[in-house]
C-alpha cells in the first residue's frame, strides 16, 4: 500500500473513531441526572430561563432524540463546541487558547522521557548485571509508584522553595521584559518542572523497554558480523544497533499520548500551567460541562492525531514496512 | 510393589505451590508483601480507631514532632496522624473495586475477542480501541462530575477507564492457548465453548493475568488519588488524596501536611509493585534475566 492510501484510510478510521467519541458525549449528557438543557447550561447559580429556552432552541431539545443527535454532531463538525456560561465565551475559543501550553508540556515531556530513557537503556543494555541496569530497575519500580501530582509538589518544594532555581508555577513571569529569545528561555525555564515531572512516570517505562530491546539486537548475529568486520563498538552500538532497537519504544511511546493528557492534567494543576488541564479542573469546579466535554472531546482528537502521526514516523523508520506488498 | 514405584519421588509440587516457592525466596517481593500488609494493617486499625480526621485539634501547621503531634497538624490545625489512619481506607478500597471492575470487563471482553475471532473479535478489539482513545483520567472526571460524586461511583468511573490493557492482555493469552492440544482435546470430549473459554482456558492464561491484575491494583489506586487530589473524591470522606489536594496551596509554609499522604500513597503502591514484578519472576523463572 503507498504512503497516500495508508494515510487516507487511517484518517477516514480517525474520523469514524471521533464520531462514537462525539456520540459517547451526546449519550453521556442524557444519561446525567436532570434536564439536559440545564446540563448543557452547567449548574451554576444564574441561569435565566431565557437562557435555557436558547439552549433548548439551539440544542431542538423538544425534539426527537435522533434529530437532536443530528444537531448535536453539525455544531461539533462545525467546529461548534458549545457555549461555556461560566467563562461567557465559545469553549472552542477557550480551549483554542489554552491547547498550545499542553502540546509544549507533552512533547517535552515525551521528548526528555524517550531522550534519557534511551540512553539509560543502551548503557543498561551493554551490561546487563551491572550498576546502571540495577538503576533501571529501581527506577521503573519508582517510576510506576509514584503519584504524579506529588512528585510535582516535592519538585516545587526542593527546586522553587528550598533552592530557588527554577518557578513554583506558571508558564512566564509575571512582568515580563525583553525581546523574542529571552521570552522563549523564560517559557522554557518554567517548563523545567513541570516537563520532569511528567517525564519521570514514562522515563522508567523507556527505559526498560530500551535495555530489553537492545540486549536483544546486540545479540543479533548482524552485531556479531559488525564486530567481526572491526566496525568500532560505538558506531556498533550507536548506529547498527540502536536504530533497530529504537522501533518498539516508538510504537509504545504512540499508545502513551492518552495517558500523557491524562498526567498533563495533574501536572498542569499543581504548576497553574495555563493549559487544558487547568481548565479541565476548573470548568469540572464550576460544572461548567460545555468546557468539559468539550476538553474530552479534544482530548480524544489529539490521541487520534498522536496515534496516525506515530504510523507514520514508524513507516518512515522502518523501511520493512513501506515497501511490504507494495513497489520495492 | 517393585523397586522403582517405591524411590520414585514424592508427588510433584503444584505450579503454584513451585510459584510461592520462588516467590518467598524473592527480597524483594517479601519486602514488597511486609509493607503491603502493614499499611494493609494500619488502614484497617485507622478506619476502626483513627477518630475523627476533620475535627480541629491544635494550632494550624504544627511541624511533625512538636506537641505530641507525630505528623504535625495541616492548614486548619487538623491531626495528619489521623488523617493518615483513616484516608487509607478510601483509597485501597476504591482502589480494589476499581481494579475488580476493570479486571472484569477486560478478562470478558478479551476473552470473547480471543476465542471466537473473526467479527466477534473485531468489534470488541474496535471498541477496546476506542477506549483507549479516550484520555483515562479526563474521562473518569467526567463521568464523576456528571454522576455526583460517591465512593461507588468513582470506583465504577476508574474500572470503566482501565479496562483496555487487560483486555488485550486476555486476548493474546487467549488466542495462544486456543491452538494448543489440550483445549483440541476437550472439544474432543465434547465440552461446549463456556467450558472451554472459562475452565480449560482461562486457569491456563492466569499467571499473566494475575500479575497484571496486581499491577492494575496499584494504578487504581492513582488514580483515585489523583481523583481525590483534584477534589474530586467523595467529600464526606477523608483520604490520602484530598489531603495532598487540600494542603497544597501552603507548600511554601509548610511541607509535611503534602509529603506524608504522598508517602503514604507512594509506599502502598511501590509495595504492590514489588509484588507484581515478584509474581512475574515467579511465573516466569525463565525471563528474569530480561
Amino acid at each position: 500500500m503507498n504512503t497516500a492510501a495508508y494515510i487516507a484510510r487511517r484518517l477516514f478510521y480517525g474520523l469514524v473513531l471521533m464520531f462514537f467519541v462525539v456520540v459517547l458525549n451526546f449519550v453521556l449528557i442524557r444519561l446525567a441526572p436532570g434536564d439536559p438543557a440545564e446540563v448543557i447550561a452547567g449548574e451554576m447559580g444564574g441561569i435565566t430561563q431565557e437562557m435555557l429556552a436558547d439552549i433548548r432552541a439551539t440544542y431542538g431539545l423538544d425534539k426527537p432524540i435522533a434529530t437532536q443527535l443530528a444537531i448535536y454532531l453539525g455544531q461539533i463538525a462545525r467546529g461548534d463546541l458549545g457555549m461555556s456560561f461560566f467563562f461567557d465565551q465559545p469553549v472552542a475559543k477557550l480551549i483554542g487558547t489554552r491547547i498550545g501550553a499542553t502540546i509544549l508540556l507533552v512533547l517535552a515531556a515525551q521528548l526528555v522521557s524517550i531522550l534519557i530513557g534511551v540512553v539509560m537503556g543502551v548503557f543498561a543494555a551493554r551490561k546487563p548485571n551491572g550498576v546502571v541496569s540495577a538503576l533501571v530497575a529501581v527506577f521503573s519500580t519508582l517510576g510506576y509508584a509514584l503519584p504524579v501530582f506529588w512528585t510535582g509538589i516535592m519538585l516545587i518544594i526542593v527546586f522553587a522553595s528550598w533552592l530557588p532555581i527554577f518557578p513554583v508555577e506558571g508558564m512566564r513571569s509575571a512582568r515580563f521584559e525583553g525581546g523574542s529569545f529571552a521570552y522563549v528561555l523564560d517559557v522554557l525555564h518554567h517548563l523545567v518542572l513541570p516537563a520532569v515531572t511528567l517525564a519521570i512516570i514514562f522515563l522508567a517505562q523507556y527505559a526498560r523497554l530500551a535495555r530489553a530491546s537492545m540486549i536483544e539486537v546486540l545479540g543479533a548475529d548482524y552485531i556479531r558480523t559488525a564486530r567481526a568486520k572491526g566496525v568500532p563498538e560505538r558506531r556498533v552500538v550507536f548506529h547498527h544497533a540502536l536504530r533497530n532497537a529504537v522501533l518498539p519504544i516508538l510504537t509504545v511511546a504512540g499508545l502513551q499520548f492518552g495517558n500523557l493528557i491524562s498526567g498533563a492534567l495533574l501536572v498542569e494543576t499543581v504548576f497553574n500551567w495555563p493549559g487544558m488541564g487547568t481548565l479541565a479542573f476548573d470548568s469540572i469546579l464550576r460544572r461548567d460541562y460545555p468546557t468539559v466535554m468539550g476538553i474530552l472531546i479534544i482530548g480524544a482528537a489529539m490521541v487520534v492525531v498522536a496515534n496516525i502521526l506515530t504510523d507514520l514516523g514508524y513507516r518512515l523508520a522502518d523501511p520493512r514496512i513501506r515497501t511490504e506488498g507494495g513497489r520495492r | 510393589m517393585n523397586e522403582l514405584s517405591r524411590s520414585a519421588p514424592e508427588r510433584a509440587a503444584s505450579p503454584a505451590a513451585e510459584a510461592w516457592r520462588m516467590f518467598r525466596r524473592n527480597r524483594p517481593a517479601m519486602l514488597g508483601t511486609a509493607i503491603f500488609l502493614t499499611m494493609l494493617g494500619v488502614v484497617i486499625y485507622g478506619s476502626l480507631f483513627g477518630g475523627d480526621p476533620f475535627e480541629i485539634v491544635w494550632a494550624p501547621q504544627t511541624p511533625p514532632g512538636e506537641d505530641g503531634f507525630v505528623f504535625g497538624t495541616d492548614y486548619l490545625g487538623r491531626n495528619l496522624a489521623t488523617g493518615l489512619l483513616v484516608g487509607g481506607a478510601p483509597t485501597m478500597a476504591v482502589g480494589a473495586a476499581a481494579a475488580v471492575l476493570s479486571i472484569f470487563i477486560g478478562v470478558t471482553i478479551g476473552a470473547l475477542a480471543g476465542y471466537y475471532g473473526g467479527w466477534v473479535d473485531n468489534l470488541l478489539m474496535r471498541i477496546t480501541e476506542f477506549f483507549q482513545v479516550l484520555p483515562a483520567l479526563l474521562f473518569a472526571m467526567v463521568l464523576v462530575t456528571l454522576f455526583s460524586p460517591s465512593l461507588v461511583t468513582i470506583a465504577t468511573a476508574i474500572g470503566v477507564v482501565m479496562w483496555p490493557q487487560t483486555a488485550r492482555l486476555t486476548r493474546a493469552e487467549f488466542l495462544k492457548i486456543r491452538e494448543l492440544e489440550y483445549v483440541t482435546a476437550a472439544r474432543a470430549i465434547g465440552a461446549g465453548n463456556g467450558r472451554i473459554m472459562w475452565r480449560v482456558i482461562l486457569p491456563n492464561a492466569l499467571p499473566p493475568l494475575i500479575v497484571s491484575a496486581t499491577l492494575t491494583v496499584g494504578v487504581a489506586i492513582l488514580f483515585e488519588a489523583g481523583l481525590s487530589f483534584l477534589g474530586l473524591g467523595d467529600p464526606n470522606t477523608m483520604s490520602w488524596g484530598m489531603m495532598i489536594g487540600a494542603n497544597r496551596e501552603y507548600i511554601l509554609d509548610a511541607w509535611w501536611p503534602v509529603t506524608f499522604p504522598g508517602l503514604a500513597i507512594f509506599l502502598t503502591v511501590f509495595s504492590v509493585s514489588l509484588i507484581g514484578d515478584g509474581l512475574n519472576d515467579a511465573f516466569n523463572p525463565k525471563l528474569r534475566e530480561r
